[in-house]
């Protein structure tokens, strides 16, 4: 059997896999939170409760209203944006004019709600969502079996994120929301509803957080606790990437999701741990971030 | 003015005095300062430098686990053990401290919050802090052979003893021409790079003096309970002390005291009424605190006695 670093092949290959995956869910969140940030320049601490959210939501809706996976796949997002949607209203508006870490430390409130809320309702440990029949099963690639579900969950974000991609960089609406980062007076000037697209902006970070959540679900366990540390490792990846930049984000995130199982391969232990080096060795060597520009 | 905060400082130590005296339960009162220690460590970078590190609880956690590790397997004395833990928390702090200070703002607490992540999987994986256990039996020792600090009393003077100092060092601090120049950056960065100080410098001193007094804190707070847990270096305990340092005034002296007398004394009675709703409860006031209370009790009272009279500086 080939072996690469005295690992076999297929050992290799599959953990590669998983890391895209990984991967996978890290641009998704890196991808919200950058959104986020080149409009409202707020770093949203409470992306993982949204992503928590997303899946409890898709949980609920099988086991208490018999909504299956498609179906949650849509509205979990929605519900969840809304919810962002009066957060920004309620909350988030009000800290625009003072320092941008309040908006941190609020988010960071929210996040310790939103966990302990779900903790006190649902009990601490994880739950099981069922992968969707269509999905089931697995294709036989000769070397390895590939995951019907793993390889939508790939499929579905690069899709996604390709989508927000050209969204906000070729579209007449990320135009203005491109404007509105540059200039939000100018904008509103021109008559367009600077507060509204705000808000909007951070609905559809935040539904992009709880579809990561919707599509986790059947690979993880659903937790109250499982975004609270996914969300240190996706800031990580941000500042690898470089804050505000989107192309930055999707890019970072799967290359480390891959970077982080290669390193289950070669040194199970540091597996935690490496994107936080690598984030290390990126500040050293360019404060920026690698898509980031110095300000 | 000047009287009215002598007398709050000398009311103050009176209580903290006779505190064990008073009934109070002497184990929950050092934990009490020991956590407004740290918040008064924390409150050096937040408070007087203006930089948010959402990774505090790295040092406090690590020296607590260092001291405990060097008195139970190494056999060190109490002292010694306590220096130790510092050491790594120095060491620790001028390290991510560096790479930190490059950047400033939200970008500077997301990279202390990433690197004490870091710091939390290496306490999780290593053997010497006993992994998902933690540590525990460990042993308080006695002051150079001479005092035992088996006793709960002697160890809450010896804790007051240490805490008291640090206060006074961190006021002087900040009144020495050094805390000038934080004062400073705190105000205009840019400004105190053009007179010429070199105020990454500047930072990474502070940054370095904040994670060794925090340390230093959950050294003594490893003593005083004789176990450490992951929870002490986990984000939640970061998350925690910005909110003592907030609630009760950030860039104040008093405050971070009684913040971390609130938070402390809140979770210990609300653990045991609402359980997991204590969570909520904390994010809550997290909230208020960040949208209509930035100044925190302290801030706020100085504000009023300040319209009346002058400045002041509790």
């Amino acid at each position: 059997m080939t072996t690469v670093f005295g690992v076999p092949l297929p050992a290799i290959l599959g953990q590669l896999m998983l890391g895209l995956v990984n991967g996978s869910f890290y641009a998704l969140l890196s991808l919200g939170l950058a959104v986020i940030f080149g409009l409202l320049g707020v770093v949203n601490f409470a992306h993982g409760a949204f992503y928590m959210l997303g899946a409890f939501a898709a949980y609920i809706g099988l086991a208490s209203f018999g909504i299956n996976y498609w179906w949650a796949l849509l509205l979990a997002p929605l519900a969840v944006g809304l919810l962002g949607m009066v957060i920004e209203r309620l909350f988030l508006r009000h800290l625009y004019q003072v320092e941008p870490v309040y908006g941190l430390l609020l988010t960071f409130g929210i996040a310790l709600i939103a966990e302990g809320v779900m903790r006190s309702l649902f009990g601490a440990s994880g739950k099981s969502y069922p992968v969707p029949p269509l999905l089931q099963g697995g294709f036989n690639l000769g070397f390895m079996v590939l995951p019907i579900y793993r390889a939508w969950v790939i499929l579905a974000s690069v899709t996604v994120c390709g989508l927000t991609w050209f969204l906000i960089e070729r579209t007449r609406l990320g135009s203005r929301l491109r404007a509105a980062t540059e200039n939000a007076k100018l904008v509103q000037a021109f008559g367009i509803n600077v507060p509204l697209l705000v808000m909007c902006t951070y609905g559809a970070g935040v539904a992009l957080a709880a579809l990561a959540g919707v599509l986790a679900a059947p690979v993880v366990q659903v937790s109250p606790l499982m975004g609270s540390s996914l969300v240190i490792v996706v800031f990580a990846v941000v500042v690898i990437g470089g804050m505000g930049s989107i192309l930055g984000a999707i890019v970072s995130g799967l290359v480390l999701g891959l970077v982080e199982g290669l390193t289950k391969v070669i040194y199970p232990e540091a597996s935690n741990i490496v994107v936080f080096v690598i984030m290390a060795v990126v500040l050293i060597w360019r404060p920026a971030g690698l898509f980031g520009k110095e300000q | 003015m000047r009287a009215q905060i002598i007398t709050v400082y000398v009311a103050l130590a009176a209580l903290a005095l006779i505190a064990p005296f008073l009934g109070l339960y002497p184990v929950f009162l050092m934990k009490l300062l020991c956590f407004a220690m740290f918040a008064c460590a924390f409150n050096l970078l937040l408070g007087f430098t203006k930089m948010l590190s959402f990774g505090h609880a790295a040092y406090f956690g690590a020296s607590a686990y260092v001291t405990g590790w060097l008195v139970t397997a190494q056999g060190w004395g109490t002292i010694a053990g306590i220096l130790g833990g510092v050491a790594v928390a120095l060491l620790l702090g001028l390290v991510i401290g560096a790479i930190a200070v490059r950047r400033q703002g939200i970008y500077f607490a997301m990279i202390t919050l990433a690197l004490a992540q870091l710091v939390f999987f290496v306490c999780l994986q290593a053997d010497f802090t006993g992994g998902e256990n933690g540590l525990q039996g460990i042993p308080r020792g006695s002051l150079l052979g001479v005092v035992g600090l088996g006793n709960d009393r002697t160890m809450y003077y010896f804790v007051l003893a240490v805490f008291v100092a640090v206060f006074v060092l961190i006021r002087r601090i900040v009144h020495s021409p050094f805390g000038q120049v934080l004062k400073a950056i705190r105000a205009n960065e840019p400004r105190a790079v053009s007179l010429g100080y070199k105020v990454d410098r500047y930072k990474l001193m502070a940054f370095v003096l904040s994670a060794s007094l925090s340390g230093l804190a959950g050294s003594l707070k490893a003593l005083v309970l004789g176990f450490v847990t992951l929870s002490d270096v986990s984000q939640t305990s970061s998350g925690e002390v910005i909110l003592m340092t907030l609630l009760g005034g950030s860039g104040t002296f008093l405050g971070p005291v009684i913040g971390a007398n609130v938070v402390v004394t809140l979770q210990e009675y609300l653990s045991e009424v609402v359980g997991a709703w204590v969570s909520v409860i904390i994010g809550a006031i997290f909230v208020v605190c960040v949208m209509v209370f930035r100044r925190g009790f302290v801030g706020e009272i100085q504000r009023r006695f300040a319209q009346r009279s002058g400045s002041a500086a509790l």
